[in-house]
């Protein structure tokens, strides 16, 4: 069978999907091999196909998982299995909060920040995932254009990012600055 | 040719997956993410896309996770988990694109075009190109920029096709079109992109793609 260069151009992609009858693939193979052009489609459309089905090729934004996770804690019902671990939980959270609170009354006074001018943040919540630069002295929502080491960052919780010195983004976490 | 990620799961998987299912539809809500963390890229890039914008993109995958969760008793175990919440992400980005571009006149694409002849351009060559080049970013930009060039109809089987590692038969699920219209369609998409990047990736490397972004020089 002999094949002409529009037909390969048709099924070039059956091709390379190994999706064709062996009688056609062979006479496409012929073809090929004689026709210049025909072997730089077949490259090109090769190359394409491996280059972007890279796992390079595609990342999710920084902190996605994150921020993903607090939207669906935030819009499901509490199960009724999970509500005993939820009091507990509840417990909890208000213990940490309680000796977070103590500890930055007595410990990260307002000199402990990283920046002398920077507002110490009110009613953060301790366990939001939050970006720092390792340079930097404020943190930051993911995403936050006024990130401006973007090479170094890290996510941590908000309460680590306390402990370290770090003070509130006043554009991204205005919100807990308003009583600082 | 190529290793098939979508592949069915093998069966201590696929009965981790349905025994989640169960337990969420029995009440243990706080499971879903565990059933979802496996295909959160793919929802992510599933949006991104039919919408090529990330803060839209990163909503309505959220969006279509949440849907997912409150619809999961409406999910039939014949059905593949993961081609369903991509069925309900397609949707929910498809509703929002409209939504958004309401005020413009719809484009009417002539779907019969695309069973037109597609004549590839004849470059010079364009023999293979090591991965190793996407550890630069400005390649990774020209590649993301070549297919944000792309009709969207084309642009969305090729993400799932050839980005995410869906089968024909699930991209055509997904996407609520036929496996011809997926074939005819990636064929194109996928010279298309070859046109648009052998000039710069087969050599003659410049820094810019040959065209203004948006515009369709084929």
């Amino acid at each position: 069978m002999v094949v002409s260069c529009e037909q390969v151009w048709r099924e070039i992609s059956n091709y390379l999907e190994e999706d064709m009858e062996p009688g056609l693939r062979t006479s496409m193979e012929e073809h090929i091999r004689r026709c210049k052009r025909c072997t730089t489609v077949l490259d090109g459309t090769r190359n394409v196909v491996q280059l972007y089905g890279d796992e390079r090729m595609f990342e999710v934004p920084l902190g996605f998982s994150q921020r993903l996770q607090r939207r669906l804690e935030e819009n499901m019902p509490r199960s009724r299995r999970s509500f005993l671990g939820w009091m507990v939980a509840t417990a909890a959270a208000v213990l940490v909060a309680g000796s977070f609170e103590l500890g930055r009354s007595s410990v990260f006074s307002h000199s402990e920040l990283r920046s002398e001018h920077a507002q110490p943040g009110t009613g953060v919540p301790p366990d939001m995932m939050v970006v720092v630069a390792t340079d930097g002295k404020t943190f930051h929502a993911a995403g936050c254009p006024f990130i401006h080491d973007k090479a170094h960052l890290r996510t941590i919780a908000a309460q680590e990012a306390l402990r370290q010195g770090y003070a509130p983004c006043v554009r991204c976490m205005r919100k807990y600055l308003n009583a600082g | 040719m190529r290793e098939e990620v979508t592949s069915p799961k093998s069966p201590a998987e696929r009965f981790n997956e349905e025994t989640l299912i169960r337990r969420i539809r029995e009440g243990e809500h706080e499971l879903f993410y565990e059933l979802i963390r496996p295909y959160e890229r793919r929802v992510y890039s599933a949006a991104l896309a039919i919408l090529r914008n990330e803060p839209d993109a990163e909503d309505t995958a959220q969006e279509a996770m949440l849907k997912a969760f409150k619809h999961i008793r409406q999910f039939r175990a014949e059905a593949r988990f993961s081609t369903w919440l991509i069925q309900i992400t397609v949707n929910e980005a498809r509703m929002r694109r409209r939504k958004e571009h309401a005020h413009l006149v719809d484009p009417i694409v002539d779907y019969q075009d695309e069973e037109g002849n597609y004549t590839p351009r004849d470059f010079a060559d364009w023999r293979e190109i090591p991965s190793e080049i996407l550890e630069r970013k400005e390649i990774r930009q020209e590649l993301a920029e070549a297919l944000e060039a792309l009709e969207h109809i084309y642009r969305e089987v090729f993400v799932l096709r050839d980005m995410q590692h869906l089968s024909i038969a699930e991209t055509a699920k997904a996407l609520g079109i036929s496996t011809a219209a997926v074939k005819t369609r990636l064929l194109r998409a996928r010279l298309m992109l070859r046109d648009l990047l052998a000039p710069g990736l087969g050599g003659t490397w410049s820094s810019r793609l040959h065209f203004a972004k948006g515009t369709k020089p084929w």
